[in-house]
């Protein structure tokens, strides 16, 4: 079930050094605080946002999405072209998600409970910063959903 | 007169900025991630990657899921820190309430929960990475929430009206 491979030697053919453990949850802590005060900046944390868009009636979440994937994407084939590892140690990670059928009809249930209360992981998380607790019963079905998944799917795939 | 059924205020009605400049923030918390650590950072994992702590059954304790639970549970931390800047630095006059019915929430979390973990990635692990990545099964599965997604809310709103 592994959806991202991270290689044992880097590009230029050495060993793979392994990231200070503390350095990766500081460099995390980091990275998460930037993508929490952009979901928060850009109202994804509000489901009623979210809900507007997926009826037609606010294009924003398509600005948001592609200011996103744009960033994200010059980072991910420029850093391995750029630097030989990433910057604190290890290797660069590749998303190796497969073309399968789990991984369609999954993405069609996503859908439907995205559809219906228009909070995804990230945002039900970033939330609780900015007080909104309600989404803690949108964490609550998440967390109970993922389990459910793990418990039913464990023979099938992993 | 027949008010549109398509953007009936216009393309952004709330402004176009904030969604803008929000993603392009998004973003580069994503790039600093793999910038500094190589590693890929979608959010639905840190749901199953959780419960490897406390269920010891073999799918949890794959080394996938315990290998990534410390770095997955800081990333999450990051976020709520990063939305109580936000909260600070905007200078909200009260929180954020949310005023989306709580069974909503719970029922659409569940499905949310269990499709994503299924899929192997949601908007942030398909949309944001799985894109970035050019990765054609990402892009199949971001087509695919996309259209159950819109039909979900439309049908809800529109037919059943919550």
């Amino acid at each position: 079930m592994a959806s991202t491979i991270i290689p044992t030697i880097t590009r230029d053919g050495a060993p793979a050094t392994k990231a200070s453990p503390v350095a990766v949850v500081c460099a995390a802590l980091v990275a998460g605080a930037l993508f929490g005060f952009g979901l928060a900046w850009s109202t994804m944390i509000r489901p009623e946002v979210v809900l507007a868009f997926l009826r037609f009636q606010d294009l924003g979440l398509m600005l948001v999405m592609g200011g996103g994937v744009a960033v994200t994407f010059v980072a991910y084939q420029l850093g391995p072209r750029v630097l030989p590892r990433p910057l604190l140690g290890g290797a660069f990670a590749l998303r190796a998600a497969v073309l399968d059928r789990p991984t369609v009809v999954g993405a069609a249930i996503f859908g439907i409970g995205w559809g219906l209360c228009g909070v995804c992981p990230g945002p039900a998380i970033a939330g609780l910063g900015a007080g909104s607790y309600e989404l803690g019963w949108a964490i609550a079905g998440i967390a109970l959903g993922a389990l459910g998944q793990g418990i039913t799917a464990g023979k099938r795939r992993g | 007169m027949t008010q549109s059924m398509w953007f009936p205020n216009g393309a952004f009605p709330l402004g176009w900025e904030h969604y803008l400049f929000g993603g392009l923030c998004l973003g580069a918390g994503v790039a600093l991630l793999f910038v500094l650590t190589g590693l890929i950072g979608g959010m639905s994992s840190v749901y199953s990657t959780t419960w490897s702590w406390f269920v010891d059954r073999p799918f949890f304790q794959q080394s996938s899921l315990t290998g990534s639970r410390v770095w997955r549970v800081a990333y999450a931390g990051g976020l709520i820190i990063g939305a109580a800047a936000w909260f600070v630095w905007s200078g909200q006059p009260t929180r954020v309430a949310v005023s989306t019915p709580t069974w909503q929430l719970f029922v659409g979390g569940l499905l949310v929960g269990y499709g994503a973990r299924l899929s192997q990635g949601c908007t942030s692990g398909h949309g944001i990475c799985g894109l970035a990545s050019l990765s054609r099964p990402s892009l199949v599965a971001v087509v695919t929430f996309m259209a159950t997604a819109f039909m979900t809310a439309n049908v809800m709103w529109r037919l059943v009206g919550v």
